[in-house]
C-alpha cells in the first residue's frame, strides 16, 4: 500500500516535470538572447553614458582599438586642445586620468584606458573622433552591464545609438577595414 | 620621415583641421621598428556563470526557508535569511534579476516578435511559483529582496481596517493588468521603471526613485509590507499558487486552543478568525446572493471592458512616445521653458515633430482594443473579489490566509501551544 502511494507520487512528479518541460520548450529561445550595446558610429559623445546608467560608475567604458590608433605623440584624446606637449594632469583631457600613456618608439606612444577609473564620459572619444583616427570609442562592458529590461542610457541617448544585439556578438566594434588609410 | 609625420600631426592640431565633422582614420597605422605588439583589447563576454549561480542561490534560499518555516518554525532564522537576501540579491547583485520583474519577460515572450527569455530569468520566474505551490509563499518570507527589506523595517506595524485592506488589495491586480497592457502595446517595462527599492540596492538612482522608496520604507515601519501587499504584481501570482499549496505554515504547531493570543499578531492581516456561531445571514439568502453575483459577472466584465476602451487615451500615457509627444507639444506651446532628458534627446536627434506625433497617434490607436481587455480583466477581478467576500467558509480555528500569508513566522511566538514531540 505504502509502495503504491509512493508510485503515485512519483507519477505526479513525472507529470509535473513533463508539464514544466513543455512550458520550457514553449519559452526556450529559438533565436538567441539579446543584450544592450552602443553603436560607436552613431555615438555623438553627449556625456550621458556617464550619468544615466543605473550603475555608478557607468557600465559604459572607453576602449582603445589599437588597430586603428595612430599612436600620436600629440594625442587629441589624451591632451587638452591647445595644451603644450606636457602630460601633467592639467593638460589631460580625461577628468579622472584614466588614460595611461607609454612610450613605444620615437615618435609613437601607446594609450591604454584604465577601466577601473574610466567613467564613460566620452571626452577623449570626442577629441579622438574630431582630430584623430577615432580609435577611442565607448562600449558597454558586458561583464559590468546588468542588462536592464529598459536601459536608462538608451532612454536619454540623443543619437539612438543604443540597441539590442545578439548576446553572442556582445560588442559593436569599429574595424580597421572601414576605410582606414594604409589598411587596405 | 617620422619627424615629418609628427610635424604634420602637430600642424593639423594647431591649425585645427576641422574638415567634415567626425571624419576619422586620418593617420595610417605606424610601422614599428622595435617589433612592438599591441596589447589585446579587454572585451569580456557577459558573465553567464554569475546568473546561474544566482539561480542556485535562489533555489537554496527557497529550500532553506521552506524547511525553517514548516519544520524548524524559527522566526529568528527566517529573519537571518531575510538579511542575507537583502545583502546578496539586493546590494551584491544590485536587485537584478528579480522575480517580480521576471513576470514581464515571461509574459512578454508570449507576445510574438519579442525578445526571448534568458534561462536565468525563467528560473527566477518559475522557482518561487513552484515553491509556493508546495510550501506557500516562502519566497516572500525571506528570499525576495524587496520583501525582505520591508520585513526588516516593519518594526512597529499597526493593523489596518479590514475594508481598507480589501480595497487596497485590488491595486496589485491593476498593476498586473497595466503591466500586461504596457507590454502588449510596446510601452515598456512598468515594474522595472517603478521599482521603489532598486535605487537603494544600486546606491544610485533618480531623486524621485529615492523619494518613493524612502516613503515606502518609512511607511513600512508602521504599515507592514506596503509594496508587497498593495502593489506587488508577482505577489498576485504567488497568492494564486499558495492557495493550493500542498503544505502551508500553520500558526500553531499542534491543535489550536482558541486562546485568541495570535489574533492581532499578524501585521499583514493574513490571519483568518473562526467563523462566528451565528452566521451573518441565513444560508439560503447567502446562496441567492452568490447566484446573483455569478449572473452579474458578465455584466461587470462588460462594464469594465467598456470603461477600459473609453479611457484608452488616458492609459496611452503609459507609452513613452505618447508622453514625449505630449511634452514636446507643451514645449511648443510654451508651457515649459526647460527640456526634459527625453525631449532634449529628441530635439538633438534627427526625427521631426510631425513624425513623432504620427508615432504617438499609432501608439494611442494600439491602446484602444487592449485597454478593453485590461478593463475586462479588472471587471473579472472585481467580480471574483465580490464573490469571495460573499461566500463564508466555516472555520473553527485561527488559520493563516493562504493567499495573503507570506510565511514570515511572526505569529509563532504568540502561540502558547507546544509541539507534541513526545507523543509521536
Amino acid at each position: 500500500m505504502n509502495e503504491r502511494i509512493r508510485r503515485r507520487d512519483f507519477m505526479k512528479v513525472v507529470a509535473g516535470a513533463a508539464a514544466g518541460g513543455l512550458a520550457w520548450r514553449a519559452v526556450r529561445p529559438v533565436s538567441g538572447e539579446t543584450v544592450w550595446q552602443l553603436d560607436p558610429e552613431k555615438c555623438v559623445q553627449c556625456g550621458r553614458c556617464a550619468t544615466h546608467c543605473v550603475l555608478n560608475p557607468s557600465a559604459v567604458k572607453c576602449i582603445n582599438s589599437y588597430e586603428i590608433c595612430g599612436y600620436c605623440d600629440l594625442c587629441p584624446g589624451y591632451l587638452q586642445l591647445g595644451a603644450k606637449l606636457d602630460t601633467g594632469a592639467e593638460s589631460q583631457l580625461c577628468p579622472v586620468s584614466a588614460i595611461k600613456r607609454k612610450f613605444i618608439e620615437d615618435p609613437y606612444f601607446q594609450y591604454v584606458v584604465d577601466e577601473d577609473l574610466c567613467v564613460g564620459c566620452g571626452k577623449c572619444v570626442k577629441g579622438c573622433a574630431r582630430f584623430g583616427n577615432g580609435s577611442l570609442y565607448l562600449q558597454i562592458k558586458r561583464d559590468l552591464c546588468v542588462n536592464c529590461n529598459e536601459c536608462a542610457i538608451a532612454v536619454g541617448c540623443p543619437a539612438e545609438a543604443f540597441q539590442r544585439i545578439p548576446a553572442e556578438d556582445a560588442y559593436l566594434l569599429k574595424t580597421a577595414q572601414k576605410g582606414a588609410p594604409g589598411q587596405e | 620621415m617620422k619627424r615629418f609625420r609628427a610635424l604634420v600631426m602637430a600642424m593639423a592640431l594647431i591649425l585645427g583641421i576641422t574638415g567634415p565633422a567626425f571624419s576619422q582614420f586620418r593617420f595610417p597605422m605606424p610601422e614599428f621598428e622595435s617589433g612592438y605588439q599591441h596589447p589585446e583589447m579587454l572585451l569580456p563576454p557577459p558573465e553567464a556563470g554569475m546568473g546561474l549561480l544566482d539561480a542556485v542561490v535562489l533555489f537554496c534560499a527557497l529550500s532553506l526557508t521552506a524547511f525553517v518555516v514548516l519544520k524548524q518554525r524559527s522566526r529568528r532564522t527566517i529573519f537571518m535569511i531575510a538579511i542575507f537576501s537583502v545583502l546578496y540579491f539586493g546590494f551584491w547583485r544590485k536587485g537584478c534579476v528579480c522575480s517580480v520583474g521576471s513576470v514581464q519577460n515571461v509574459l512578454g515572450a508570449l507576445i510574438p516578435g519579442s525578445d526571448v527569455v534568458p534561462v536565468v530569468v525563467l528560473l527566477f520566474f518559475i522557482l518561487p511559483l513552484v515553491f509556493a505551490l508546495f510550501f506557500g509563499r516562502v519566497f516572500c518570507a525571506s528570499v525576495c529582496p524587496l520583501g525582505a527589506l520591508q520585513e526588516i523595517v516593519a518594526i512597529h506595524p499597526v493593523q489596518l481596517p479590514r475594508p481598507l485592506q480589501t480595497v487596497l488589495g485590488l491595486i496589485p491586480y491593476v498593476y498586473l493588468g497595466l503591466m500586461g497592457l504596457s507590454l502588449a502595446t510596446g510601452a515598456g517595462f512598468l515594474i522595472c521603471r517603478y521599482d521603489p527599492f532598486v535605487g537603494f540596492f544600486r546606491l544610485g538612482a533618480s531623486f524621485s526613485m529615492f523619494l518613493v522608496g524612502g516613503i515606502f520604507l518609512v511607511a513600512g515601519i508602521f504599515i507592514g509590507r506596503p509594496y508587497c501587499r498593495f502593489l506587488c504584481p508577482y505577489g498576485v501570482l504567488l497568492g494564486w499558487m499558495s492557495r493550493f499549496s500542498k503544505w502551508h505554515v500553520t500558526i500553531t504547531p499542534a491543535q489550536c486552543v482558541q486562546c485568541r493570543l495570535c489574533e492581532d499578531s499578524c501585521p499583514y492581516g493574513a490571519i483568518k478568525e473562526p467563523t462566528p456561531e451565528d452566521r451573518p445571514m441565513p444560508r439560503r439568502q447567502g446562496a441567492k446572493r452568490v447566484g446573483l453575483l455569478l449572473l452579474l459577472t458578465p455584466v461587470i466584465i462588460a462594464v469594465g471592458a467598456w470603461t477600459g476602451a473609453a479611457s484608452h487615451q488616458v492609459l496611452a500615457r503609459l507609452h513613452p512616445t505618447v508622453q514625449l509627444a505630449g511634452r514636446i507639444a507643451a514645449e511648443e506651446r510654451g508651457v515649459y521653458t526647460e527640456m526634459t532628458v527625453a525631449s532634449e534627446a529628441f530635439r538633438s536627434g534627427s526625427k521631426t515633430i510631425p513624425e513623432l506625433y504620427q508615432e504617438a497617434q499609432t501608439a494611442i490607436q494600439s491602446f484602444q482594443p487592449r485597454s478593453a481587455w485590461f478593463g475586462a480583466f479588472m471587471g473579472l477581478v472585481v467580480a471574483c473579489k465580490l464573490i469571495a467576500l460573499t461566500t463564508v467558509r466555516g472555520r473553527v480555528d485561527y488559520e493563516a490566509d493562504r493567499g495573503a500569508c507570506v510565511s514570515c513566522g511572526r505569529c509563532f511566538v504568540y502561540c502558547p501551544v507546544e509541539e507534541e514531540n513526545a507523543s509521536e
